[in-house]
């Protein structure tokens, strides 16, 4: 009987054939906290009287989703995180450097067959580069900080299967979003998504790492795909270590098969407060917004940029909305004022705020008001998820996020892409 | 653990960002604090209205979104003695057990808003007093009935410096 993907890797990684609904401990390759979730980490660090991290070349903590720090409080958090990653010799990734999920694949550190821990539910996102990695809390931080193993049960899969053709002004956002709608926000709880057919393999990298970041908002523990040259070459513009990638058996056992053809999608959005709220962007066009964000985890690489660029290029945002820009790397913004991406953003009436988590977590960087709404390229609509439990939230790829920040109300991007 | 208390109803889908709002958790490791805010978006005020070891109730996917595990903690710090639903999102459910939240998948259809209940998690047993019902309990996995009875993830490794299952 074949194995999954995410079978393999567990396999790899605990010496033993792991099957799904098994329980194994297993070596991890790689361990991430951010500064919502380290703080917490440190102080289960010490309750369970660690001594060193199990190796400083394979942990870092990431200062993102308030930086710079918003306030005293927060800045004595940054603080101890910062402490304790001088004293035990690891890596921070400190306020202007990026999102954490960005910084880990530049890294290179990650790539196929790598099985990562972080404290972040977004960690699904290296499945893209056909890793393991998946979202824990801060006490499994800081076993695995101590450790350098976790314990894991092994998921059943879901497969996807995308057959063909994205039409253009459509985008892999608009694929997940599909996908989740269909799914629901629980339908793959306790297990893992792989991604694969035609339309996954026409993506970019950059792309990819879309799909694999929203897999938790089905539930899903990870979301892989397998590597092709689109990641390998992706891979080697950050590393020269080799990777194997892991590519599921043929007579692998699923949960399930879904078959997709999106020729026919249409751009989707995400209605309020549920991520499988979804619906194309015709059903809910010409509703006013007073807030555009374009960053994030899920949609602040170079390619968004360009994406939303490319919209906003010789035109002026409405003068009722405010547009937030995220970079989400260093990076990315350098290769993005190096392109005239920024240069065309700005021009276009963009905000551009510190690279990071931005005001998608709502601790600063545009909280809205009161009755406000809100277009966002990020991952979370939920009530309150902005700062502000009174304002609405919608979902939606760069372009839909861009073509509404022109029109003030949200639109089909289509109507500015030839 | 025997416990006694009242039933507090959610729906379906309650996130962490409703448990506890990104916009606290970030400001403080003082979970007494933290648990002030506890469900305050679906319902405000619900932090004085617990009674020490009374419940949360949920419906499906309890705890879905981020891993903020201030989740459970502030839900613990605000005396509410477990969660129940008909089902948890993972990463919340392996925070609680970690953290030493009692978390119970089952039918929590059957229970209203008010209800009075004991739960036995030795036994397995809801008892659910105002009803005059029981409903059984799915078991946990074996790896967090260990965690639980340590007293947490910490405690275990306290005891054997890592993870020890066998
Ligand atoms: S960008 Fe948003 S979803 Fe991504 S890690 Fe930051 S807060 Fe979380």
């Amino acid at each position: 009987m074949g194995q999954t993907i995410i079978e393999k890797i567990l396999s790899n990684h605990c010496g033993q054939s792991a099957r799904a609904n098994e329980i194994v401990v297993a070596r991890v390759d790689y361990v991430m906290g951010q500064d919502g979730t380290a703080p917490l980490a440190i102080s289960a660090f010490h309750e369970m009287n660690g001594k060193d991290v199990f190796d400083p070349s394979r942990v870092a903590f990431v200062i993102d989703h308030s930086a710079p720090s918003p306030n005293e409080g927060v800045s004595a958090l940054h603080k101890l995180m910062r402490e304790f990653t001088r004293e035990k010799g690891f890596r921070i990734y400190d306020i202007g450097e990026g999102v954490c999920h960005q910084l880990i694949p530049e890294s290179g550190e990650v790539g196929p067959g790598s099985l990562v821990i972080g404290a972040d539910s977004h960690t699904c996102t290296y499945g893209a580069l056909n890793a393991f990695s998946t979202g824990v809390g801060s006490t499994d931080l800081a076993g695995g900080l101590i450790s350098g193993r976790m314990w894991f049960k092994v998921p059943e899969t879901i497969r996807f299967v995308c057959n063909g053709t994205l039409r253009p002004g459509v985008f892999s956002k608009d694929l997940i979003l599909y996908l989740i709608g269909d799914v629901t926000a629980d339908g793959a709880t306790y297990m893992s998504a792989e991604y694969t057919g035609e339309a996954i393999s026409a993506l970019s990298q950059e792309a990819r790492f879309t799909i694999a970041n929203m897999a938790i908002e089905m539930g899903a523990k990870a979301g892989l795909m397998e590597a092709d040259e689109t990641t390998f070459d992706w891979l080697s513009r950050f590393t020269k270590r080799q990777f194997i990638p892991v590519t599921a058996d043929r007579d692998a056992v699923y949960a399930d098969v879904r078959e997709y053809d999106v020729s026919k999608l249409e751009p989707q959005v995400a209605k309020p407060h549920q991520v499988d709220n979804v619906a194309p962007v015709s059903e809910v066009a010409g509703k006013p917004i007073q807030q555009a964000v374009l960053g994030t985890c899920t949609n602040g690489r170079l390619e968004d940029l360009r994406i939303a660029a490319g919209i906003l290029a010789g035109r002026k945002i409405h003068r009722e909305v405010r547009l937030i820009v995220a970079p989400a790397s260093r990076r990315v913004f350098l290769d993005a004022m190096a392109e005239g991406v920024i240069q065309t953003l700005v021009e276009s009436g963009a905000a551009v705020v510190t690279t990071g988590c931005g005001p998608c977590v709502g601790t600063h960087n545009g909280v809205p008001s009161d009755g406000e709404t809100v277009i966002s390229t990020a991952n979370r609509n939920f009530k309150g998820r902005m700062g502000n439990s009174k304002a609405e939230i919608f979902l939606a790829s760069p372009a839909t996020v861009a073509a509404s920040a022109i029109t003030g109300e949200i639109t089909d991007p289509r109507k500015f892409i030839k | 653990m025997q416990f006694n208390g009242k039933a507090h109803k959610f729906g379906n889908d309650v996130n962490t960002d409703y448990i506890i709002s990104g916009k606290y958790k970030f400001k403080t490791l003082d979970m007494k604090e933290l648990a002030k805010h506890v469900m305050e978006d679906l319902d405000p005020g619900f932090y004085g209205k617990v009674t020490a070891g009374d419940f949360i109730i949920g419906g499906t996917n309890f705890g879905c979104g981020s891993s903020r595990e201030q989740a459970p903690l502030a839900i613990k710090y605000a005396d509410v003695s477990a969660v129940l639903a008909k089902s948890f999102a993972r990463i919340f459910y392996r925070n609680a057990i970690n953290t030493g939240l009692p978390v119970v998948e089952c039918d929590t259809g059957q229970i209203d808003q008010g209800d009075e209940l004991t739960v036995n998690l030795a036994a397995g047993i809801i008892e659910n007093k105002t009803k005059g019902a029981t409903i059984p309990v799915k078991p946990l996995p074996a790896v967090m009935i260990k965690i639980l009875n340590d007293g947490g993830l910490a405690a275990h490794f306290r005891e054997y410096g890592g993870f020890n299952f066998d």
